[in-house]
């Protein structure tokens, strides 16, 4: 199979992964998005080290792949703390510190 | 130019060789640092030195006057080409070139000073004692004193002028301080405020002159300066001159700097006698005087002292024959009376002396003047106005007694003191030129009307008391200050001159040189007194033969204007005020429309563009979100444009 097309699959992925971000208002959703693209690109890195021999992009993929742990567990308890507080999960609603 | 040979040679013979201090003479320093310990225990000692410290104000004042009778008695051992005495304390300025040393000089013109301070000052120590009995603020007052005391020796003792200044600046703030002592009456803190400017426009006088000698002579000690005095060209000279008269008359309140003594009458009496009357006024006589090689090689500048001296005396005579707040008519007088040293002065060798005598005959008999007008005001409830005074004379008998000898003396009948040394100097002025003797004689007879006048105001005619008050005479602690000046007054002018043969006393200093006139000395004293004599028979006809009205009349043109102090003030108004406050009002204009504007305008309109771009801070997380992917499409896209 062409490796190719793993990029193309990882560009659509990045793709509606972005469009996810941007349309939608539900923080778990978006937050879900971010993960998609964040795996698109994994996916990309794991699809160049394929084609170029080596196994420097999967070592990158894991890398990424720790942080998004990390992001994930911050990131969850911020929109957990914050629907107990408002009773809602929309992203557009905090914005307290705008003039 | 003979003549100017023959003054240059006269210059030139004034600068004495300084010699050492050594017995008493090395104590000099300690003259000024009696004083100045006495003010600085009470100022920073706080309330606990307010028991004892009028007291030690007191002690300190007096330790001055004997230590300075002891040295006039060494003074008078030595002789007389030895008795300027030098004494060099500590090194202070030491700039390149530019030396002055905390150095002293103690020399006839000196201890005469010394004498005049330290004396009359314990004296109206004593009599403040009485006086501000019961002042809450007392011993801040007696600081004060002590303070301006030891400014005062500082001025007539250093040996060099930027020490001078030193002595001339801490005058000026004592009497800027107690000028203002009672502050909470606005009038006094505006007073004291007047006289300090006033007296500033003076003081950048003498700071010019003293910069002036030093570029020229390329020192400030009086004798290298006047030593080399003779060397230096006339406009130099005159120059200096000038700015040393500029300085005289802020000081010495002489036309045209003549406006904040009458305001500065606002202080309590003590001070307007030791300060405003014997002492302080008198600092800007002592620096001609002893200025006197620069003054003896300027025509010009000698003639300018003459010409403000008689101005002065004028004005000073005229304001005082109008006033009636006996504080303010006294003002007028010692106005008049300095007026006299300084046209003394402006005579040149014939007229230092005298200006010298009259000093401190002045000091004496008018410091008692000034504390006999403190003692009518003190049993009168403090009320200066004399219309409201009259018939005082039986219920104040020491305090009308003594001040019948200091009016006795100040109109110059023999043999009180006034009589001598003014008529020493009515003398030399008609040795002078004819003009200036006449303008001096008249003033004398002026002086008799306003003396008059005062007395018949206050001692004689009729009671014309406020309901309620209750004259009676002052305590012993004020009577005896008063009687021992009165006897000052009396006999002092025929001690110092027959006894004490002033004129040979400060020869050394000063020069002194008599020239021939037309007629002889008796003459002119008798012209003199019957001028003085008629002044007193149409004051003593005015003032004490027909009523005094309670409210002042209208009065003639001339009268409005004394009273007025012949708008001396609006004079300065016109000329000073208003267009300093129209320069500083376009500065401020220029300071808001064109230097703030600038800047504002700068500030405001960074503040708008801010304000435009803070719309796209939206708030809203998707929308940052948004531009965040347009950034990186944008930044994709230019990446693979480069490529390509």
């Amino acid at each position: 199979m062409n490796p190719s097309n793993y990029i193309v699959l990882s560009a659509v992925l990045f793709s509606i992964g972005a469009v996810g971000v941007l349309v939608r208002r539900n923080a778990i959703i978006v937050f879900m998005c971010i993960e998609l693209m964040l795996n698109a690109a994994n996916l990309a890195f794991v699809g160049f080290a394929r084609m170029n021999g080596n196994l420097d992009g999967q070592v990158v993929a894991f890398f990424v792949m720790v942080v998004a742990a990390a992001e994930v567990v911050i990131g969850l308890a911020i929109i957990v703390q914050i629907f107990r507080s408002r009773r809602s999960a929309s992203i557009d609603e905090p914005a307290l510190l705008k003039l | 130019m003979t003549t100017g040979a023959a003054v240059l040679a006269e210059g030139a013979a004034s600068v004495q060789e300084v010699m050492p201090a050594t017995g008493v003479f090395s104590w000099i320093w300690l003259l000024i640092a009696l004083p100045a310990l006495g003010a600085a225990v009470l100022l920073l000692g706080g309330r606990r030195t307010n028991t004892w410290g009028p007291i030690f104000a007191i002690v300190m004042v007096a330790g001055s006057a004997v230590l300075g009778i002891a040295m006039l008695l060494g003074m008078m051992a030595l002789p007389a080409e030895e008795r300027s005495i030098g004494q060099n304390a500590a090194q202070w300025v030491f700039v390149g070139a530019f030396k002055a040393d905390l150095a002293f000089q103690l020399d006839q013109l000196s201890i005469a000073f010394v004498l005049l301070i330290t004396i009359v000052g314990t004296l109206i120590h004593v009599y403040s004692l009485g006086y501000m009995a019961h002042d809450r603020d007392r011993r801040k007052f007696f600081g004060y004193l002590n303070l301006f005391v030891a400014a005062m020796l500082t001025l007539v003792l250093a040996n060099n002028f930027l020490l001078l200044y030193v002595g001339w600046e801490g005058v000026g703030l004592a009497s800027y301080l107690l000028i203002g002592f009672w502050l909470h009456k606005p009038s006094a803190a505006a007073a004291a405020k007047k006289a300090f400017i006033i007296n500033r426009v003076g003081d950048v006088g003498l700071s010019l002159a003293i910069m002036v000698m030093f570029v020229t002579f390329g020192t400030v000690t009086f004798d290298q300066v006047f030593g080399a005095a003779g060397n230096a060209n006339e406009g130099t000279l005159t120059a200096i001159g000038l700015l040393l008269l500029l300085a005289a008359c802020g000081k010495s309140a002489q036309f045209p700097l003549q406006a904040w003594l009458l305001d500065a009458m606002e202080g309590p009496t003590p001070v307007s006698a030791l300060i405003h009357a014997a002492t302080m006024v008198t600092a800007g006589v002592y620096l001609i005087v002893r200025s006197n090689a620069i003054f003896d090689l300027t025509v010009w500048a000698a003639g300018a002292v003459i010409v403000i001296g008689l101005i002065t005396m004028t004005m000073g005579a005229i304001i005082g024959s109008a006033k009636d707040d006996i504080k303010k008519s006294l003002a007028g007088s010692t106005m008049s009376q300095i007026g006299y040293m300084i046209t003394a002065a402006g005579l040149g060798p014939i007229g230092y002396v005298f200006a010298i005598f009259h000093l401190l005959t002045h000091g004496v008999f008018k410091a008692g003047l000034f504390l006999g007008a403190g003692s009518v005001m003190h049993g009168m409830n403090d009320n200066v106005n004399m219309r409201r005074y009259g018939a005082l004379r039986g219920v104040m008998t020491a305090t009308f007694i003594t001040f019948m000898a200091g009016y006795l003396a100040i109109i110059g009948i023999p043999p009180f003191a006034g009589f001598w040394s003014k008529d020493s100097i009515i003398h030399a002025a008609f040795e002078k030129h004819v003009v200036i003797g006449i303008i001096a004689m008249l003033v004398a007879g002026l002086t008799g009307f306003y003396m008059t006048r005062m007395v018949a105001m206050t001692f004689f005619g009729k009671a014309r008391w406020e309901d309620g008050v209750h004259p009676h005479e002052s305590p012993k602690v004020m009577t005896i200050p008063l009687w021992i000046l009165a006897i000052g007054s009396t006999f002092m002018g025929v001690a110092l001159l027959y006894w004490g043969n002033i004129e040979s006393w400060l020869e050394p200093v000063t020069g002194f040189a008599e020239a021939p006139t037309p007629l002889p000395e008796l003459a002119y004293g008798l012209i003199t007194l019957a001028i003085v004599l008629v002044g007193v028979f149409i004051g003593w006809r005015t003032y004490a033969i027909r009523e005094v009205p309670i409210e002042a009349p209208r009065g003639s043109v001339l009268t409005r204007a004394a009273r007025a102090e012949l708008y001396g003030n609006e004079v300065n108004e016109v000329l000073v005020v208003r267009p300093s406050f129209a320069l500083s009002r376009s500065l401020t204009w220029f300071d808001t429309a064109w230097v703030d504007g600038t800047v504002m305008g700068l500030a405001n309109t960074v503040g708008r563009i801010s304000s435009g771009l803070r719309r796209t801070q939206t708030g809203f997380a998707r929308s940052y979100a948004l531009s965040m992917v347009g950034g990186a499409v944008l930044v994709a896209l230019a990446l693979v444009l480069v490529r390509i």
